[in-house]
C-alpha cells in the first residue's frame, strides 16, 4: 500500500477546541517561554526535519524533572492515554512500574498513593522496602505489527527525537538501567542515525522487529528483547510487576512518548486544550483503503471519522460551511482502530473517534487506523481475507488459536462465497466464542472481535450472502 | 454441578504455550472444566477473562493440585487470587 | 546365603525387566493422551509413574543382592561404571548401562518441576535406549537368560514394545491430531 507519509498537515477545519495563549511553564526547571506551545492538531511534527539541531529549534531541550510524583500527577491531570492500542492511562502505567520497583507506595483502588494496591489484577501486594530499588527496564514499541498502521514508522522517521525524550524521560522517572528501542526495519535507519546525535542516549539499544502482527504485542516486545524471540510468552505477573529477567518492565508505544514528551514541556493544561475532555490532545491516525489519498494524520482528539476520511480527498464535497459531512456516499464501511478494531458502517461514520462513540460498534480509536472500504467492495469478502491474514499471523504457540482462527476464516469464507447454509452466522458466534481468553495474547480475542464486528456491520448483505446473492456483486 | 467459586478464590492458571490437550485436566477437573473440539481445556461458565485463570472452589483444591502435578507439559500452576 | 542372595537377583531381575517393560509401554500410551479401558487419562500417567518407581525398587533389589553374592563378583564400581566387571564383563556391564539411564531418568523425572521441561523430555528419550540395553543384558548376562522359558518372555516383552513403538511413529497416534492444524511450535 502507498502512503504519502511525508509531512503530515495540520488541524482539520472545525476540529480545533480551542487555542493555547503564550506560552504554558512546564513541571520543572526549563526556561518558560524558550518555545511557544504549538498551537492547533500539528503537534508532532513541528521539527523542520529529523535532525536533532531541527527538533531542538522547534521544541527546545527536554525539561529536568525533579519531581517524579509531581510528574506523574501531571501525567493524570492530561488525561494521556496509550496510543499502541490498548489506551491504558499512561500516569497509571509509570505509576505501577514505581511501585513494583519500590520506587513509590503501591496505588490504591482511588490511585492515590496510600494502602495496599487493588487494580486490574496488578496488585503487587508487596511491603514497600526503604532499602534498595529493584531495576526496572523500558522499551519503546514501535514495531507496529499492524499492516494498515503506518503512523509509528512515520513518527520514528520524522521526529525520533520526541520519542527519544519520551523514552529517557520514563527510564529515569522508573529509575530504568536498561533502556530499549524496538523498531521495524522501516524506520531502524532514521532511529540509529538519530540516537547517534545524541550524548545523553548512549546507553539506549536498538532492536528491529520482525515484519509480524504479533510482534508488536507488550510480551512479545519483552520476549524478543530479551530472548531475541519475537512471540508472546505466558504471565502469571503483569509486566509492569515481571517482565525482562524478572524485573518490572514499562512498554511504551513510540507515539505515546512523543505526546509525553510534549507534556513534560508545555504541560496538563495545554494538552487538554485539544481534544474533549474524555478524549484530550491529538492523536495520529494512519488512513488507508479505498480514499484518493492514504496518509497519516494529526487529528484532535473525537475528531469526527468522517471528517479524517474528508481529509483525504482532494477536493471537500461543496455547500458544506466547513464541518464534515454526514453520510459520505461511496463508503460501505469504515473499519477503525486495525484489524483487530471493530467495522462502523457507512452510516454510522459521522461518530467521534472516541472510545465511548465506537464501542456500540465493537471498535475503539485503538492504534488509530481508519481503514476505509468502498460501496464497490463486499464487505463480507474483505472481512474473510483480513481473518484468514490473522489466522496465518498466529505465533502458533497456542492451540484455540492456532486451530480456531483458521476455522473461524473458513466459515466466514463460505458466508462470502454465498454458501446457503443457515447455520454459518452461529458457527462463526461459536468460534468466536471457543477462541476468546484462551491463548497468551490477545490475538484470538481480537480477531474474534473483529469478526463478530463484520457479522454486525455488514448483517444486511449477510442475509443476501445466505440468499446466495451479495449486495455490492451483481453476480 | 460446577460450585460458584467465591470472591478471592485460588485460580488454576493455564499456560497455553505450553498446553497440549492432553486431557488429564479435565478428567480430575470435569466439573470446571470441557474440553473444546481440538481436546484443549475450556472452563465452563466462565467470562472470557477468567479462562486461562480459572476460578476454583476450595472443595476443587485437591484436584487441582493433582492437575498441576499430572500435567504431562506442566502447563498449569495454582495461583491465588485476583 | 549365596544361593538365597544368587535367587533374589534372578528374580528381582525378571520382576525388574517386566516392570521396566510395562513402563515403556504405558510411557507410550501416556504420550498419545489417550485412555485405556478403565483407566483414564490421568490414572495412566499415575500407573506408569508406579511401575517405574516399582521398577527402580525391584532394581534396587537386584543390584544389592548381587553385590553381597559372591559368585557375581560385583564391585561398586561395576554398579556405575560398565565394561569393568569380572563376571562377563561386557554383558554384566551393560547392565551397569541400563542402570545409569535409569538413574538419569529417574532423577530428572522426580525433579522435572525444577528442571522444566525440555530437559526432563530430552532425558527422557533415553529410556527408548535403556530399555533394549537391559533386556540384552539379561539374556547375556542372566542365569535363566537363554532358558526357553525366558526367552519366550523376552519375545513377547519385545513384541509389545515394537508393536507400541510402531504405534508411537503413526500419524494418528496423538488423539485429536486428525482435528488439529498443524503442530504447535
Amino acid at each position: 500500500m502507498t502512503v504519502m507519509a511525508a509531512r503530515v498537515p495540520g488541524a482539520l477545519p472545525g476540529t480545533a477546541a480551542g487555542v493555547v495563549p503564550g506560552a504554558v511553564t512546564p513541571s520543572g526547571g526549563a526556561v518558560p517561554g524558550a518555545v511557544s506551545p504549538p498551537a492547533g492538531a500539528a503537534r508532532l511534527f513541528r521539527a523542520a526535519d529529523a535532525s536533532l539541531a531541527g527538533h531542538l529549534a522547534a521544541y527546545a531541550a527536554l525539561p529536568q524533572i525533579s519531581e517524579a510524583e509531581a510528574f506523574i500527577e501531571e501525567l493524570r491531570r492530561s488525561g494521556l492515554e496509550g496510543r499502541g492500542g490498548a489506551g491504558f492511562p499512561v500516569w497509571r502505567k509509570l505509576a505501577s512500574v514505581r511501585a513494583s520497583a519500590g520506587l513509590s507506595r503501591p496505588l490504591s483502588s482511588d490511585g492515590t498513593g496510600t494502602g495496599t494496591s487493588t487494580g486490574t489484577g496488578t496488585s503487587t501486594g508487596t511491603p514497600m522496602s526503604r532499602g534498595r530499588a529493584r531495576r526496572t527496564v523500558v522499551v519503546a514499541n514501535g514495531a507496529e505489527g499492524e499492516p494498515l498502521s503506518l503512523k509509528d514508522q512515520t513518527l520514528l522517521r520524522q521526529a525520533p527525537h520526541l520519542v527519544i525524550d519520551g523514552l529517557l524521560l520514563c527510564a529515569a522517572l522508573v529509575g530504568a538501567s536498561t533502556v530499549s528501542l524496538f523498531v521495524s526495519a522501516a524506520s531502524h535507519e532514521a532511529v540509529r542515525r538519530a540516537l547517534s546525535e545524541r550524548p545523553d542516549a548512549g546507553h539506549v539499544s536498538l532492536t528491529v522487529a520482525p515484519e509480524a502482527f504479533v510482534a508488536g504485542e507488550a510480551t512479545a516486545v519483552a520476549n524478543a528483547v530479551e530472548r531475541s524471540v519475537s512471540v508472546p510468552r505466558d504471565h502469571l505477573l503483569h509486566l509492569s510487576q515481571s517482565g525482562i529477567g524478572g524485573r518490572p518492565t514499562l512498554v511504551q508505544n513510540v507515539e505515546t512518548l512523543a505526546q509525553l514528551a510534549l507534556v513534560a514541556r508545555f504541560g496538563a493544561e495545554w494538552f487538554r486544550s485539544m481534544g474533549t475532555p474524555d478524549e484530550p490532545g491529538t492523536r495520529l491516525v494512519t488512513v488507508s483503503g479505498d480514499v484518493p489519498v492514504p496518509q497519516v494524520l494529526e487529528v484532535a482528539g473525537a475528531t469526527p471519522v468522517d471528517a479524517i476520511v474528508a481529509a483525504c480527498f482532494p477536493a471537500a464535497p461543496a455547500g458544506h460551511d466547513g464541518s464534515a459531512p454526514t453520510a459520505w456516499p461511496g463508503v460501505s464501511a469504515v473499519l477503525v482502530g486495525g484489524y483487530h478494531g471493530g467495522w462502523v458502517p457507512g452510516s454510522a461514520i459521522d461518530l467521534p473517534l472516541s472510545r465511548a462513540a465506537l464501542a456500540v460498534h465493537g471498535a475503539a480509536p485503538g492504534a488509530g487506523v481508519v481503514h476505509v472500504l468502498g460501496s464497490h467492495r463486499c464487505g463480507l469478502d474483505a472481512a474473510a481475507r483480513i481473518a484468514h491474514y490473522l489466522a496465518g499471523q498466529s505465533a502458533r504457540q497456542c492451540g484455540p488459536c492456532v486451530n480456531g482462527l483458521p476455522a473461524l476464516a473458513d466459515v466466514l469464507t463460505r458466508l462470502a462465497a454465498r454458501s446457503r447454509d443457515a447455520r454459518l452466522p452461529a458457527e462463526v458466534v461459536r468460534l468466536a466464542d471457543v477462541v476468546t481468553g484462551r491463548g497468551s495474547c490477545s490475538h484470538p480475542d481480537g480477531t474474534a472481535r473483529f469478526v463478530l464486528s463484520a457479522l454486525t456491520a455488514f448483517d444486511s448483505d449477510v442475509r443476501s450472502h445466505l440468499d446466495g446473492r451479495c449486495e455490492v456483486h451483481a453476480r | 454441578m460446577t460450585e460458584h467459586p467465591a470472591v478471592g478464590a485460588a485460580r488454576l492458571h493455564i499456560d497455553w504455550t505450553r498446553c497440549d490437550g492432553r486431557g488429564l485436566c479435565t478428567e480430575l477437573l470435569a466439573g470446571r472444566l470441557a474440553r473444546d473440539e481440538w481436546g484443549y481445556p475450556l472452563a465452563r461458565q466462565a467470562a472470557p477473562g477468567d479462562r486461562s485463570d480459572v476460578a476454583l472452589s476450595p472443595g476443587e483444591l485437591d484436584a487441582a493440585r493433582d492437575a498441576v502435578s499430572l500435567c504431562p507439559r506442566q502447563a498449569l500452576k495454582l495461583t491465588s487470587a485476583p | 546365603m549365596d544361593a538365597a542372595l544368587w535367587a533374589i537377583g534372578r528374580g528381582t531381575g525378571v520382576v525388574a525387566l517386566v516392570a521396566i517393560t510395562l513402563s515403556v509401554l504405558l510411557g507410550i500410551v501416556t504420550r498419545s493422551g489417550r485412555p485405556l479401558p478403565g483407566l483414564p487419562r490421568f490414572s495412566i500417567t499415575l500407573v506408569h509413574r508406579n511401575v517405574s518407581l516399582v521398577a527402580c525398587v525391584f532394581l534396587l533389589i537386584h543390584i544389592v543382592s548381587l553385590f553381597f553374592d559372591s559368585f557375581a563378583q560385583l564391585t561398586l564400581l561395576d554398579i556405575v561404571v560398565p565394561f569393568f566387571g569380572s563376571f562377563l564383563p561386557f554383558w554384566q556391564g551393560l547392565g551397569t548401562v541400563a542402570v545409569d539411564l535409569l538413574v538419569a531418568v529417574t532423577v530428572t523425572a522426580l525433579l522435572r518441576n525444577r528442571l522444566g521441561l525440555r530437559v526432563f523430555r530430552a532425558v527422557h528419550w533415553l529410556t527408548y535406549a535403556m530399555w533394549p540395553v537391559a533386556l540384552a543384558h539379561a539374556i547375556g548376562n542372566g542365569t535363566d537368560g537363554t532358558s526357553p522359558w525366558f526367552l519366550w518372555l523376552s519375545a513377547v516383552c519385545t513384541a509389545l514394545v515394537l508393536a507400541a513403538v510402531g504405534w508411537r511413529v503413526s500419524a494418528r497416534f496423538v488423539e485429536f491430531r486428525s482435528v488439529r492444524a498443524g503442530e504447535l511450535s
